[in-house]
């Protein structure tokens, strides 16, 4: 009992520690203008939907809602690309055995630890000459190079828990290797598919530096580098209800997607399969 | 239906390991054929050469008279029940059993998948279940799935990977009979990869026992069991085992152990010429005297012995009798033993008597032994001496011929 009254006080402090900023902004996106000039408040002395107006409709809409569509769009592809190529490659890895298959998994790691920010330079660079600059594929490029070291991994270690037991039952039962993957391997991979998903659409949803770096217009820049080029009223005027706002705004999507992959997230999809 | 030939088989891995070293098998249309051995005999690994997993690195197999060396598993139209069942946990039950039609090239129309989707689960009494998913169901359940799955389609043979192993000895006992059943009614050639004696004696047809990738002897349970080929395979089969002693040939009798025995002429042949043999009887060719019937009486052996420890166990009883073991022959024994899977032979010999019988541990009994079952081995080879090979061959011919009368029966039943 005491044990278990220790764990609730622990998991509070944990939850507020972590929530509490969101809960911040969240309040800060209701405050008027004036507010903020008055300084030292955390509850928005009169409610007001004036930041969110301004976003969507005032202002900031002309910088906020294209910078959106990017986002959406860029990170969206770039997910669904580093899922799939990442799927086949870690079939490859977890599956066949081929000369290679530890430089081909040691590379992905190699790149997933390589600072971004050492890269960034060198790119903006090559873009501007080849024509990939500000524009969407310049960024989904740059995003597969980082989501897709990390999809390899974790769908690697899905796919080394499938018994091949199943994938043999499946070639006996007369099926080419490919129907095995897609009829067998594939749906039982189905919540590692899921998970990694979630951790590429993250990635490429959060990054800052390579959005802010390859882009210049509103053609291509996605919603974090865009809300650094928000601006107050006047100049004396701080945006801190504007981005407070936008920030809300952007972390909806993340919600539902988590809402939505979460119940596909099932542990233990392939109970069953041999004897338990 | 298929003929399956093996022609010297060998699986040599990339490690230079040879798991199958050249083994020539014929296997007739509609024949149950059990492979047998200790376990890392080769037994698994032949059957997956046959399927089609393993790459054979040697020799030729035939299905119907056909090379399929180089066919993939999928093109060599054999069904598989693997060990632990590999079942599809996505699928239900219903899809489980469908898969191998669905996949199929010439495309089964949906109703005749639902017809023998639904045939064969009436065969395996998988009807309530149809709807459910792997997860859901008992180890016996799931085992009739994956027999579903290998028998719903038109497949050449049946292979069966020690299927029985993971369920516990009473469903494995049902599940034998139902096996059995099954494979006459459908009269498919069929291999089954066991290492239980008890499977391969009741399901085979024939019965091929292997000894580190080698094969020791093919024949039917009956000849394996009464004209061993040599002390593996007479050790082999049968429990509790073969007792093996040492035996000097003096004077027209057989010296072991437990006294002189006063052998039959064709075992005292086998014997002459030679310091040091070994024999072997059989746990029931053993009696307490007085509960021997005088009719026989007179065709065995009567000696004393202390028995150590006995153990009743309702329809029997086993009587140790320890020996002093002969140091000449412990190297063969030893080395039996570990291919047996067992550390050392004890210096023991195990008698099964009449469960009514009043002898006990710690007393001098007065016991019968069958002289005429006894079997004389080479002391260095363990090539069985007195071996019968006519008598093997008519006992093989016989059970080819029961076969067949139950085959004709089950399926009179099935048309019926």
């Amino acid at each position: 009992m005491k044990r278990k009254i220790g764990w609730a006080v622990i998991t509070i402090l944990v939850l507020v520690y972590a929530l509490f900023p969101v809960l911040s902004i969240l309040m800060n996106s209701f405050k008027s203008s004036g507010d903020f000039t008055e300084g030292g408040q955390f509850l928005p002395r009169t409610w007001s939907t004036e930041n969110y107006q301004m976003i969507f409709f005032g202002d900031a809409k002309d910088l906020f809602l294209p910078a959106l569509r990017n986002s959406l769009g860029i990170t969206l592809i770039a997910t669904v690309i580093a899922v799939v190529l990442a799927t086949l490659c870690a079939y490859a890895v977890a599956r066949l055995d081929f000369p290679g298959k530890r430089i081909v998994l040691g590379a992905a790691l190699a790149i997933s630890i390589f600072p971004v920010i050492s890269i960034v330079t060198p790119l903006f660079n090559l873009w501007r000459q080849i024509g990939l600059y500000d524009t969407w594929l310049g960024l989904i490029i740059p995003y597969l190079s980082l989501t897709l070291p990390i999809s390899i991994y974790t769908l690697s270690a899905f796919f080394q828990q499938i018994p091949w037991e199943l994938e043999q039952a499946a070639q006996v039962d007369g099926a080419t290797p490919f129907q095995a993957f897609r009829k067998v391997i594939v749906p039982l991979a189905l919540p590692g598919v899921f998970t990694t998903a979630i951790i590429a659409f993250f990635i490429a949803w959060n990054d800052f530096v390579y959005g802010i770096s390859l882009t210049s217009t509103s053609a291509a820049r996605p919603v974090p580098a865009a809300l650094a080029f928000f601006t107050g009223a006047s100049q004396f005027e701080e945006p801190a209800g504007a981005i407070s706002a936008a920030a809300i705004i952007v972390t909806i999507p993340v919600v539902i997607i988590v809402m939505l992959f979460q119940r596909q997230i099932v542990s233990g999809l392939t109970q069953g399969a041999v004897k338990g | 239906m298929s003929t399956i030939t093996l022609k010297n088989l060998v699986k040599r891995y990339d490690d230079g390991f040879e798991a199958v070293k050249g083994i020539s098998l014929d296997i007739a249309d509609g024949e149950f054929m059990i492979l047998v051995g200790p376990s890392g005999c080769g037994k698994s690994t032949l059957l997956r050469m046959i399927v089609g997993l393993e790459d054979i690195t040697d020799g030729e197999l035939q299905i119907d008279g056909k090379r399929v060396n180089e066919m993939a598993p999928r093109d060599r139209n054999l069904s598989m029940v693997f060990q632990n069942y590999a079942l599809y946990p996505h699928l239900t039950v219903y899809e489980n059993i469908a898969f191998p039609l669905r996949l199929n090239k010439n495309s089964v129309p949906k109703d005749e998948i639902d017809r023998r989707v639904r045939q064969a689960a009436d065969m395996l009494d998988l009807n309530e279940h149809l709807q459910r998913k792997p997860g859901n169901l008992s180890g016996g359940q799931r085992q009739r799935v994956a027999m579903g799955r290998a028998i719903v389609r038109d497949a050449d043979a049946f292979l069966f990977d020690e299927p029985l192993s993971n369920l516990d000895a009473k469903l494995r006992g049902q599940m034998r009979t139902q096996i059995a059943q099954l494979q006459r009614k459908l009269g498919t050639t069929s291999i089954y990869v066991t290492h239980d004696q008890t499977e391969a004696m009741t399901l085979g047809d024939r019965v091929a026992v292997l000894k580190r990738g080698l094969l020791q002897q093919v024949a039917s349970p009956r000849e394996l069991y009464e004209q061993p080929v040599n002390l593996f395979v007479a050790g082999f089969i049968g429990s509790p085992s073969m007792n093996f002693l040492p035996a000097h040939p003096v004077d027209g009798k057989l010296r072991t152990p437990l006294g002189d025995i006063p052998a039959l002429e064709h075992q005292l042949k086998a014997a002459e010429g030679r310091d040091i043999v070994l024999i072997g009887v059989r746990p029931e060719h053993f009696e307490d005297n007085k509960l021997v019937d005088e009719g026989v009486r007179s065709k065995g052996w009567t000696f004393k012995a202390d028995v150590s420890h006995t153990e009743w166990l309702g329809n029997e009883q086993y009587g140790y009798i320890s020996y002093e073991p002969d140091p000449k022959v412990s190297g063969l024994l030893n080395s039996l033993a570990q291919d047996l899977d067992a550390d050392e032979l004890v210096p023991m010999v195990v008698t099964s008597l009449e469960a009514t019988s009043r002898i006990r541990g710690g007393q001098q009994a007065e016991l019968w032994m069958d002289v005429r079952k006894l079997h004389v081995f080479d002391a260095e080879s363990g090539e069985n001496l007195t071996r019968d090979a006519e008598e093997g061959a008519r006992l093989t011919a016989e059970a080819a011929e029961e076969r067949a009368f139950e085959i004709k029966r089950a399926q009179q039943e099935v048309s019926a």
